[in-house]
């Protein structure tokens, strides 16, 4: 079963790695790497990205002629998604542990975040025979 | 310009070969994890090679000889230590000498192989990918594909499973009497995963994909024919045969769910119903009826219905009772209470599924929500139909499911006028 774990962030909050002294920076990213390199090894891997910051982001809506028309930037307390991973597992409690795993990245300090993920099941089931 | 391709009589070939020539690399090296990844290598070079080369006079050689000199190869550039281990069984001229000879333990081995890949030690997904490798003959790009998960993660996950079969100790042979039906069951259970799973695939653009339905079938067929006798065997193959059947039947143009009550039924394989409906036939007799077989009787009623309004329902309710007995599983009583509708109507099904919700087991599977939403619609009871249907909605993990149950919640909506 597939899940995608997501890792939501306040602007404000404490995933403001910018600003954060490097060897801080460089531990978070080691923390990250390490995760990415587990689940590739255990063959639940399927994809791991992480998104440009919320100052590029655009809230986009189609206008009267279906061109696009944007908005943004947002103000820096709204919540965002800094990135997510898609993995492939026997279990849900499997996906939780992975999701615990990416939450107590070090974060200032090298103290761990406990950030909160997101975690939701892929819709990837099989469909019913008898209907 | 495109490179020559195999063409798919000889891909189903050298498909067939890939346990065989398993098998005999085992009897010469031992070694699962470097024999198999040697097999793989050979297939590989077949389907570069046959089109541009012509097929050789004996294919099962020519793949025996090739597999045997990457072994050498990968033992030879492996570290000394291994090289040790290997020394005694290496002697290339020994292996192209006895490479055309040997096929009368081919088949048994096959099923060996089979024990082996479908190892209780691994788990499900991870006998599924290695059992379509080793037996099946696909290449690691295949299964990643049909699974949609990266090659990388596919290859990874093939690896640790041959891993695992290392470090239990799993010796490459025929378990014995008693262990046999125990891991034989075990077998049939991820065979029958893998058809399952190509139902999940069968959405979709799918040109470029391995069919897993067929694909298990085409491996269940195999064990049928090594072990003819086994009742069960039989049962299962009936059983994915009588429900691929209805395969073209079972989804529209788009994907879409179509429910049995609506499915053309001119459209359901004929000639499959026949076959499956004769396997099982002849297990009759065979010794004590098991729960494939009772499953493949269910299909074959479907099956043999002409329309929706002559299914034998009755029989139906008799078959899932027989089931009911053998496993104490709510799924089966959930399917029984389906049936018991259609033969004394929507309450006493109704009734049977507060029975299940009560037992507690199937608490948050949305399947009982769904059926209580069909029978509550049966009833005549909208609002708790509507109810039902989007509690289920909201629990599905398949797609193509949940949009045919917002399209009921939304239908019986449309017919109470609000």
């Amino acid at each position: 079963m597939k899940y995608m774990l997501m890792m939501n962030t306040p602007g404000n909050g404490p995933y403001q790695i910018g600003n954060w002294p490097k060897q801080d920076i460089q531990a978070h990213i080691r923390h990250m790497i390490a995760l990415n390199k587990t689940l590739r090894e255990a063959g639940e891997f399927v994809a791991a990205e992480g998104l440009t910051g919320p100052d590029q982001a655009r809230l986009v809506r189609a206008g009267k002629d279906g061109a696009p028309i944007t908005d943004g930037v947002f103000p820096e307390s709204k919540e965002f998604l800094a990135g997510y991973w898609i993995v492939d597992v026997d279990s849900p409690a499997r996906a939780y542990q992975i999701a615990a795993e990416a939450s107590v990245a070090p974060g200032p300090g090298g103290a761990p975040l406990n950030m909160a993920i997101e975690v939701r099941e892929v819709m990837s089931g099989i469909p019913p025979d008898m209907l | 310009m495109s490179r020559p391709v195999l063409d798919p009589d000889a891909e189903h070939l050298l498909r067939d070969l890939a346990p065989q020539v398993l098998g005999a690399m085992m009897r010469r090296y031992r070694d699962f994890a470097a024999c198999e990844d040697a097999v793989q290598e050979a297939l590989i070079a077949a389907s570069q090679q046959w089109p541009r080369e012509g097929r050789p006079d004996s294919p099962r050689g020519w793949l025996i000889q090739v597999a045997s000199r990457r072994m050498v190869d990968q033992v030879r550039s492996d570290s000394a230590r291994r090289l040790r281990e290997y020394s005694a069984a290496l002697d290339i001229g020994q292996v192209v000498a006895a490479a055309s000879v040997e096929s009368e333990a081919d088949e048994d081995e096959t099923l060996t192989l089979l024990f082996m890949c479908c190892h209780p030690s691994l788990t499900p997904a991870s006998a599924v990918a290695l059992t379509l490798r080793a037996v099946g003959g696909l290449t690691t790009a295949q299964i990643a594909h049909a699974f949609l998960v990266p090659e990388a993660t596919m290859a990874q996950r093939i690896s640790r499973a041959k891993q695992t079969i290392r470090t239990s100790g799993l010796r490459f042979e025929r378990p014995a009497a008693l262990a046999r039906a125990e891991r034989l069951e075990t077998v049939l259970r991820v065979l029958y995963l893998i058809f399952n799973e190509g139902y999940t695939a069968s959405v979709g653009p799918s040109l470029q994909r391995v069919d897993l339905s067929s694909e298990a079938i085409r491996l269940m067929r195999g064990v049928h024919r090594l072990a003819p006798d086994d009742a069960e065997v039989a049962g299962l193959l009936a059983l994915m045969i009588l429900t691929d059947a209805r395969r073209d039947a079972r989804s529209g143009p788009a994907g879409e769910l179509i429910p049995l009550q609506q499915q053309d039924r001119s459209r359901w394989a004929r000639g499959a119903i026949d076959e499956g409906v004769a396997l099982l036939s002849a297990t009759l007799g065979k010794g004590r009826v098991g729960p494939y077989q009772l499953q493949a009787a269910v299909a074959a009623v479907h099956d043999e219905a002409v329309r929706y309004e002559d299914t034998d329902w009755p029989q139906i309710v008799a078959l899932y009772t027989l089931l009911e007995r053998m496993h104490d599983n709510p799924m089966v009583t959930l399917n029984r209470a389906i049936a018991v509708a259609m033969v004394q109507g929507p309450a006493a099904g109704l009734e049977m599924l507060d029975a299940v919700a009560a037992d507690g087991r199937l608490a948050g599977n949305h399947r009982l929500d769904a059926v209580r939403g069909h029978l509550f619609e049966m009833a005549g009871d909208c609002g708790a139909a509507v109810r039902h249907y989007l509690a289920a909605a909201n629990r599905t993990t398949n797609t193509a499911e949940r949009n045919y149950l917002l399209t009921q919640a939304a239908g019986v909506r449309e017919d109470l006028g609000t």
